[in-house]
């Protein structure tokens, strides 16, 4: 949607203003709570939300109705001096899906975080927070400029992982320690690619760069640096040694957002340096390879939360296996000219972002009520949940069913999108991914909905009853990602074919069903099992039946668990993280 | 050989030096170090690429100077957070360890995490 | 080969040697003093760069403030060295070293091989300094040009202070960060903690003052500022102030807020947010800078200071 025009980066475009705002109100909101503390900080939070909300809305209203992006300078000072704010459709897509999804966490945790009379401590570090996470992430969407991106990336960090360690206990503090270390670590190879860019072409505008950048050695190794900075900081496999036991530490609101937004923004950051900043850079065999690794982590992760035990854990390793579907459009938006271009694929990505956003902060938050109410949350002592939390339950179930890829979800939708791109290029090996990652989500969501739907088999201990709120937050939040597909998309992302969710035949119905049913085989094969499940003597029947299979599955799982903690160790997964950086600069190298 | 060239290999080693010293020293006090250490290698690398844009009757281009000073800025307080989270997780735990769970070669059937 | 050139040379050796030593040493109270000291060398490169802000920032945050932080911890953490078990074996360190002579050689190649046509913002920064009136590049490409960097960068400033302050126990919230230092009153100490803060004000006003025409700024000013609070500090001579303090929280607020007012001044009445006026640009911006100052001199020490530990009395 960006139209390469020269007078379009030079001038402030009607209804420019609006970006900045989005900005600078969830900022004053910052500062505000900063300085009234005690009672105020959750009413300051709950004031700047919806004003925010509304100004996300605006941006989409206003969005279509000019002819390409919404365009601010700030200061008035056009590129390479000045800094522009740009909006294109998908920063709008992706500010309204932060917007909504940073709705629901408020409304789930105004009952958790609410504040005392006297200032403790866990409230006012929550909400203001949480406003700094939404100001970081409007930037990372609305900023045109490579260093304002930087910065943005910080706020993001400094803000997230103080959130991790919010319980204070040992774990979380060491979880949250090795998340600061290697998003560092992240951010620093990002800058030095930012150093290498402004030494070749005297400007970091996204821009002006698009037009400017060609392959020079300088421009491979900061391409190179920056990708894998950028991945380290998205928790792609095999850099995601942080992942898992911060989003499973933290408070479930703050894993919600965690894991449902504030990945997203260096997976933004992502597409506009592929997407914007150097299109014709990569080429073909990078392309693959950042690929190859989505697909690694949908099987990796995927297989590694079948056998967890805790719900949390599980909900955190499914969202390394997410990350790697989003990377799989990067191969399929090839043009005919070997640059990449915005098609449906990349439509196809953004879809799956805002879809997995969505659904992945509704299934914490419902993980979160479920884990209150019962005060436990390992997935075999689950029992009962059901009657107790119904609403939670669904929320999870239409969560997991969105993620699968059921329709009208937006993961259907993305999934489609994909598949086409996938057809229309002739590599079918992504095709067999995509379809294999939604069987491998059937299989968890299905496994964990069997134990709580289960009858509660023993006295379970009840903590604080779940506040109705939450769980109605937690319930429109998957209502709205189940939703998803019947929006009206083609306004800001280039979906060439039109609405393609509208047929109810038969084969959108056994594309539905595929899932399920290929979820059920591996969640019996692969899943932890325990004996008292209230259908005692069919089960036991079943599992005997399967026994050889699930023994080899198992003894294959047990591989891939052995490989993920070899690949959390510190010092592997630095060297990973080099010896990617070093294949991506091959890679780029290659194509040409 | 000109500055620009000097400091630029010298940028470039700090900049190793900085990688290798965060991927093996297992204190995370020594990591920040390492991490400092890169930072300032990645800062000089701006000083070069500033100090070739010297025009103007300016010896060293303004705009990556001020996005050095920022980002020194941005580190300092990294490092604060930093070493607030390791000084806390000492007092908590008594040792600063990074890893929860044994080194590879371990149990496999423990749970991670 | 020039005296210069064979001056930078030996500095750049000096450096690279001290850094070495700083990774490579066991004991890591030797690393911190090994930072500090590259740190200080350091500076000394961005002067021969003919970057003289930078140099003085990185004296002043990078080696100065940066390496008392480090300083404390280290002897904080004296007792956790005891405990440490893993020591990454041989495979890993041949390969981590193999990877980063890789990629130092990768940038080292990619510095060199940059093209010989230089693109450069100088000229245009120069060009437009008729906007604020100021005379010195880098505040205006600071505090004008890309002013919305620095704005953010103050933000991101405040929340690390959140961040930290979020590391107190439960009970300590509210209270008075690090622990109560207590000083011999006749003490070298205690006595340059007397002699020196005057001085250092002044210098550091100075600095700041200075930083509108010639090298010198916000940041070096608050940093020499923080430094002087922090040697009252040490020397027992004052306490921190208690985190929950509505004025401290004020302060800390002060630089930010002050710099989104002016912001949407410029977007409800000027040209666009964060524009000047011509005619006022400079007032403006030294009201900026003078709230600046004081929230980075206050956050710098508090963030030295880390988090509450001793609640604060009723």
């Amino acid at each position: 949607m960006l139209a390469p025009s020269p007078t379009l980066d030079a001038t402030t475009t009607t209804g420019g203003f609006l970006l900045v705002l989005s900005i600078v109100v969830p900022v004053a909101g910052i500062l505000l709570a900063f300085v009234l503390g005690d009672r105020y900080v959750r009413l300051v939070a709950f004031a700047v939300i919806p004003i925010g909300s509304a100004i996300a809305v605006a941006i989409l209203v206003a969005l279509p109705q000019g002819n390409g992006p919404l365009v601010y300078l700030l200061g008035d000072w056009p590129p390479p001096l000045g800094i522009a704010l740009r909006a294109d459709g998908l920063s709008a897509v992706m500010l309204a899906a932060a917007a909504a999804v940073i709705c629901a966490v408020a409304v789930f945790a105004a009952a958790d975080f609410s504040p005392a009379t006297t200032e403790t401590r866990a409230p006012f570090v929550f909400w203001i927070l949480l406003l700094a996470i939404w100001g970081a992430l409007n930037t990372i969407f609305l900023g045109g400029d490579l260093f304002t991106l930087y910065v943005a990336l910080e706020l993001l960090t400094f803000a997230a992982v103080p959130l991790v360690s919010l319980e204070g206990r040992a774990e979380t503090l060491r979880a949250a320690m090795r998340y600061l270390l290697f998003a560092l670590l992240g951010s620093v190879l990002y800058l030095l690619g930012t150093a290498l860019l402004y030494g070749l072409h005297g400007t970091l505008d996204i821009v002006l760069l698009s037009r400017r950048v060609s392959l020079e050695p300088a421009a491979l190794v900061a391409a190179a640096l920056m990708t894998t900075g950028l991945l380290a900081k998205t928790a792609l496999f095999p850099l995601h040694l942080w992942l898992p036991p911060a989003h499973a530490g933290a408070p479930s609101a703050a894993s919600a957002i965690l894991s449902g937004l504030v990945v997203k923004g260096s997976f933004f950051i992502v597409v506009r340096l592929w997407f914007n900043v150097m299109p014709g850079l990569p080429g073909f065999a990078a392309a693959q390879l950042i690929a190859a690794l989505g697909g690694a982590a949908i099987v990796f992760g995927s297989v590694v939360a079948l056998r967890q035990e805790r719900l949390k854990l599980l909900i955190a390793y499914s969202t390394l296996a997410q990350i790697g579907y989003l990377f799989l459009m990067f191969p399929l938006a090839f043009g005919a000219s070997g640059r990449l271009e915005s098609g449906d694929a990349l439509a196809g990505g953004l879809l799956q972002a805002v879809s997995h956003a969505t659904a992945k902060a509704a299934m914490f938050l419902a993980a979160g009520s479920i884990y209150a109410t019962l005060g436990q949350d390992r997935i075999p002592g689950l029992g009962g949940a059901g009657r107790m939390v119904p609403i939670s339950v669904l929320a999870f179930a239409l969560s997991g069913l969105a993620l699968m890829g059921l329709p009208p979800g937006g993961a259907y939708l993305a999934k489609e999108l994909l598949l086409q791109a996938a057809a229309e290029q002739g590599q079918w090996w992504w095709a067999v991914l995509l379809q294999a990652g939604g069987i491998f989500t059937g299989a968890y969501v299905l496994l964990v909905l069997t134990y709580a739907m289960a009858p509660a088999d023993r006295q379970t201990t009840l903590g604080r009853a779940a506040p109705r709120m939450g769980e109605m937050a937690a319930l429109a939040l998957a209502l709205c990602s189940l939703l998803l597909g019947l929006m009206p998309w083609g306004a800001y992302l280039s979906i060439p074919h039109g609405d393609a969710s509208d047929k109810f035949d038969l084969a959108t119905i056994s594309k539905a069903l595929a899932p399920l049913l290929g979820g059920t085989v591996v969640a019996i094969l692969l899943g932890r099992w325990e004996p008292p499940l209230g259908y005692p003597s069919r089960w036991t029947a079943l599992l005997v039946a399967v026994g050889p299979v699930r023994r080899a599955a198992l003894a294959l799982s047990a591989l891939v668990e052995r490989g993920d903690k070899v690949l959390r160790w510190w010092p592997t997964a630095c060297i990973c993280l080099l010896s990617l950086a070093a294949l991506f600069a091959a890679s780029m190298r290659v194509a040409f | 050989m000109s500055a620009v060239t000097v400091f630029g290999l010298c940028a470039a080693a700090a900049v190793g030096l900085g990688l290798y010293g965060l991927i093996t020293n297992p204190q995370p006090l020594r990591k920040i170090i390492a991490f400092n250490l890169l930072g300032s290698g990645v800062f000089l690398l701006f000083g070069v690429v500033g100090r070739r844009g010297a025009a103007a009757s300016i010896g060293n281009d303004p705009v990556p100077q001020a996005l050095v000073i920022t980002g020194v800025v941005v580190a300092f307080s990294a490092t604060a957070l930093a070493i607030a989270l390791v000084l806390r997780l000492f007092q908590k735990a008594g040792s600063t360890t990074l890893s929860d769970d044994a080194p590879p070669g371990a149990d496999p059937s423990l749970p991670g995490g | 080969m020039s005296i210069a050139t064979i001056f930078e040379i030996v500095l750049a050796a000096v450096v690279l040697g001290l850094g070495i030593w700083t990774t490579a040493v066991r004991e890591t109270y030797s690393a911190t003093v090994g930072f500090v000291a590259y740190g200080l060398l350091v500076a000394l490169i961005w002067v021969r760069l003919d970057a003289v802000d930078v140099a003085l920032t990185e004296a002043a945050i990078g080696g100065g403030l940066g390496g008392v932080l480090l300083l404390g911890a280290a002897a904080r953490l004296r007792n956790a060295e005891l405990m440490v078990t893993e020591t990454p074996g041989k495979v890993t360190r041949v390969s981590a070293a193999a990877l980063s002579v890789l990629i130092a050689t990768a940038l080292a190649g990619a510095v060199l091989l940059l093209p010989d046509s230089v693109s450069t913002l100088a000229p245009t920064v120069v060009a437009h300094a008729w906007a604020t009136g100021l005379t010195n590049p880098v505040t205006n490409v600071l505090m004008a040009f890309r002013a919305m960097d620095t704005m953010l960068e103050k933000v991101v400033l405040l929340l690390a202070i959140v961040g930290v302050w979020s590391l107190a126990p439960d009970s300590a919230w509210g209270g008075h960060p690090g622990p109560r230092h207590q000083a011999d009153p006749n003490g070298v100490l205690a006595f340059l903690a007397r002699l020196l803060p005057p001085i250092g004000i002044v210098v550091g006003i100075y600095i700041f003052w200075t930083g509108a025409n010639h090298p010198g700024g916000a940041f070096q000013g608050g940093a020499i500022l923080a430094s002087m609070w922090l040697l009252a500090i040490m020397a027992g001579l004052t306490d921190t102030p208690p985190v929950r303090s509505r004025r401290l929280r004020f302060i800390l607020v002060a630089g930010p807020g002050l710099f989104l007012i002016v912001g949407l001044g410029g977007l409800c009445f000027g040209a666009a947010f964060l524009a000047y006026p011509p005619a006022l640009a400079k007032p403006l911006i030294l009201g900026i800078e003078i709230a600046m100052i004081l929230t980075i001199a206050t956050t710098l020490g508090l963030l030295l200071a880390g988090a509450p530990e001793r609640s604060a009395k009723r």
